[in-house]
C-alpha cells in the first residue's frame, strides 16, 4: 500500500497578478481615448455650424470643450454618460420612474421569468431528445428554426397577440426572454447528456440499471458542466430578449423602454446610460452564475 | 463438476458499412468453478466480444452460450458477474465509497448492508482508509482497484475483466496481478480475464485461452500445471518459460491461417 495520494490539484481562479494591470489599464485607456475623440468629431460639425451662425470664431479648446458638454450630442462622451448612469441610480429614489434602478428591476424580472422558463424548456426538451429517437428527428428542426426567424419580427407578433387575449405586463416579455434562452441550454444539454461513453453505459448496464438510475446518476451530473456554460449564454439572451420585448409595447417601464424614449427625445445621454445599464446588469448575472458554476463544478470535482 | 460459463458453436457476425465481419466464429468452451480463464490473442480476435456476450453486452448470432445455466441477460439480471472495464470508470462526484456503492443502491440495498458491504470489498482490495477519498485523489492502480473492488460489491460469482490493468505501467500492473491472485484465491470467485500479455496470461491463469482473428475463433485451451500459490518468481523457473513459450506458439499457429 505504498501508492502516493495525490495532491489535491488547486482550483484554477481568475486571480488578478500585478503584471496584468498595465494591458488591461492599457487596453481601457485606448477604447476611451478613441471614445471621446469619436464623441469631439462627431459633435463638432453641430458646433460649427452654431458658431458660424452666431458669427463668431472658435478656438480648438472652446470647440473641443463644447463638444463634450452638449445637452443632446451626437456621441456622448464617457464622462456624460458616467454622469447620466449615477443620477440615475443614485439621484433619484428606486421608486421612481426615472431611476435606472427601477427599470433596471422592471427588465431584469422579466429577464428571471424568461430565463426560469427557457432553461426549464430547454432541460425538458433535451431530455427528450435524448432519450427519443422520434423527439430528436421531430422537435430538433423547429428548435433550430425558431432561432432563425428574427426576434425583432416575432417580439411584436407575441405582444400583440397576447395583449389580445388580454396577457400584458410581465409575462409577454418573458415568453420572448425564454424564446432565445431556451436553445442554448438545449443545445448544451443534448450534448452534456450525451457525454457519458460506451464503456460507462455499458457500466451501468452490466448492474442491469434502468433508465431513470443511468439518467440520474450518470447522465445529468455528467451534463452539468454543459448546462452551466449554457446558462451564461442563456441569461444574456434572455436579458437582450426582454429589453426587445419592451421596445415593441410602446411600453413605460424597463431598459427598453428607457432606450425607446431615449431615442424619441433624441435624449442620447439617456439611451447610452440605458444601454450600459443592461450591459452591467448582463455582466452581473453572468458573473453570478459563473460563482454557482464554480462552486458546484468543483464540490461535484468536475472543475479542475 | 458443471460449468460455469458453457459455450456451444456461438458465433457473433457484426454488419458493417464494409460488410460482415465474424468476430466470433463456432466458439466452443467450458469454464468451471474457481477457474481463472485467461484470453489471449491479437487485435480482432473477439476475445473481448466473446467477454462482452458473456456479460449479455453483446449478442451473439447463433450458437449457446449459457452463464450459471442461464440465458446470459438472464444470468445478468441474477447478478452473475462484476464487470471491469479497462478504465476505472469512476464518478468523479462520488467519493470511492460512493462509487462502490453506486450498483448496490441500483440494486436496491439498504443503507446499512451497503456500508457494510463498501467496508468489505475496500478490505479486499486493500483501499480501506480511502473510503472518503475521491477518484482524482487516487493513483491509476488504486483507481482500478476501487474498480474491482465495486465489480466485488454485490457478490457476483464471475468476474470478468476487460483489459484490467492495459493501460497502467508494468511495476503497477505486477503489483495488481499479485494482488488480484491473492484475491482470487481468497474469494474462490470464477474469473475471465482478456489480456494481450503473455507472461500476464500465463502468471494468472489456470486456463489460457488463445485466441485468433478473422474469423475470431479459439486455436488453443492450455491448462496451467503451476500450482495456484504464485508467487512473483515463478516467472523465473522452467515450468513458466515453457508455458509462455506454448502460448506463444499457439498464437503463431494462429496467424498461420491467413
Amino acid at each position: 500500500m505504498t501508492d502516493a495520494v495525490l495532491n489535491a490539484p488547486q482550483a484554477r481562479r481568475l486571480r488578478l497578478h500585478t503584471g496584468d494591470l498595465l494591458p488591461i489599464l492599457t487596453v481601457l485607456l485606448v477604447i476611451v481615448a478613441v471614445w471621446y475623440l469619436g464623441a469631439i468629431r462627431m459633435n463638432a460639425a453641430w458646433e460649427r455650424d452654431q458658431a458660424a451662425r452666431a458669427g463668431v470664431q472658435l478656438t480648438t479648446s472652446e470647440l473641443v470643450s463644447r463638444t463634450l458638454t452638449q445637452d443632446r450630442p451626437v456621441l456622448p462622451a464617457p464622462h456624460q454618460v458616467a454622469q447620466g448612469l449615477w443620477e440615475g441610480v443614485a439621484g433619484q429614489a428606486v421608486t421612481s420612474r426615472r431611476s435606472l434602478v427601477w427599470h433596471a428591476w422592471v427588465t431584469l424580472s422579466a429577464t428571471l421569468a424568461g430565463f426560469g422558463i427557457g432553461t426549464a424548456l430547454g432541460i425538458v426538451l433535451a431530455v427528450g431528445i435524448v432519450h427519443s429517437r422520434v423527439m430528436d428527428l421531430s422537435v430538433m428542426p423547429w428548435a433550430v428554426a425558431s432561432q432563425t426567424v428574427p426576434i425583432l419580427a416575432i417580439a411584436p407578433m407575441v405582444i400583440v397577440v397576447l395583449a389580445s387575449v388580454g396577457v400584458t405586463g410581465l409575462l409577454p416579455k418573458a415568453i420572448i426572454a425564454a424564446w432565445l434562452s431556451f436553445f442554448p441550454v438545449l443545445v448544451g444539454m443534448v450534448k452534456g447528456l450525451r457525454t457519458p461513453d460506451g464503456m460507462q453505459l455499458d457500466l451501468m448496464r452490466s448492474w442491469s440499471a434502468p433508465k431513470t438510475r443511468v439518467f440520474w446518476n450518470l447522465r445529468l451530473p455528467s451534463s452539468l458542466p454543459y448546462l452551466f456554460a449554457s446558462l451564461k449564454v442563456a441569461i444574456a439572451a434572455a436579458l437582450v430578449g426582454t429589453i426587445v420585448g419592451e421596445l415593441p409595447a410602446g411600453a413605460t417601464a424597463g431598459l427598453g423602454a428607457r432606450l425607446l424614449s431615449g431615442s424619441y427625445y433624441g435624449q442620447t445621454v439617456q439611451i447610452w446610460s440605458a444601454l450600459f445599464a443592461a450591459a452591467i446588469l448582463a455582466a452581473v448575472l453572468v458573473a453570478l452564475i459563473g460563482l454557482i458554476e464554480r462552486t458546484v463544478l468543483s464540490r461535484m470535482g468536475l472543475a479542475r | 463438476m458443471d460449468a460455469v460459463i458453457e459455450a456451444q458453436r456461438v458465433s457473433l457476425t457484426f454488419q458493417t458499412a464494409d460488410g460482415p465481419v465474424h468476430a466470433l466464429k463456432d466458439v466452443d468452451l467450458a469454464i468451471a468453478p474457481g477457474e481463472f480463464v485467461s484470453f489471449i490473442g491479437p487485435s480482432g480476435c473477439g476475445k473481448t466480444t466473446f467477454l462482452r456476450s458473456v456479460a449479455a453486452l453483446e449478442t451473439p448470432t447463433s450458437g449457446r452460450l449459457s452463464v450459471n445455466g442461464m440465458e446470459p441477460d438472464a444470468a445478468r439480471r441474477a447478478r452473475a458477474y462484476g464487470f471491469v472495464f479497462q478504465a476505472p470508470g469512476l464518478y468523479p462526484w462520488r467519493t470511492i465509497s460512493g462509487n462502490i456503492s453506486l450498483p448496490l443502491e441500483i440494486m436496491g440495498f439498504s443503507r446499512s448492508e451497503r456500508a457494510e458491504r463498501v467496508a468489505r470489498v475496500l478490505d479486499l482490495v486493500e483501499l480501506t482508509g480511502f473510503a472518503g477519498k475521491f477518484p482524482w485523489q487516487l493513483s491509476g492502480g488504486m483507481q482500478q482497484r476501487a474498480s474491482i473492488a465495486r465489480a466485488l460489491a454485490f457478490d457476483a460469482d464471475i468476474l470478468l475483466m476487460d483489459e484490467p490493468f492495459g493501460a497502467l505501467d508494468e511495476i503497477v500492473r505486477d503489483r495488481l496481478n499479485e494482488a488480484l491472485l491473492a484475491l482470487w484465491r481468497k474469494t474462490g470467485k470464477t474469473i475471465g480475464f482478456v489480456t494481450h500479455s503473455i507472461p500476464e496470461a500465463v502468471y494468472l491463469s489456470t486456463k489460457i485461452v488463445v485466441m485468433s482473428p478473422r474469423p475470431g475463433r479459439i486455436t488453443k485451451v492450455i491448462d496451467s500445471p503451476l500450482p495456484p500459490e504464485r508467487p512473483l518468481e515463478i516467472r523465473d523457473t522452467p515450468e513458466f518459460i515453457a508455458l509462455a513459450h506454448e502460448v506463444r506458439e499457439g498464437l503463431r499457429e494462429g496467424h498461420g491461417y491467413d
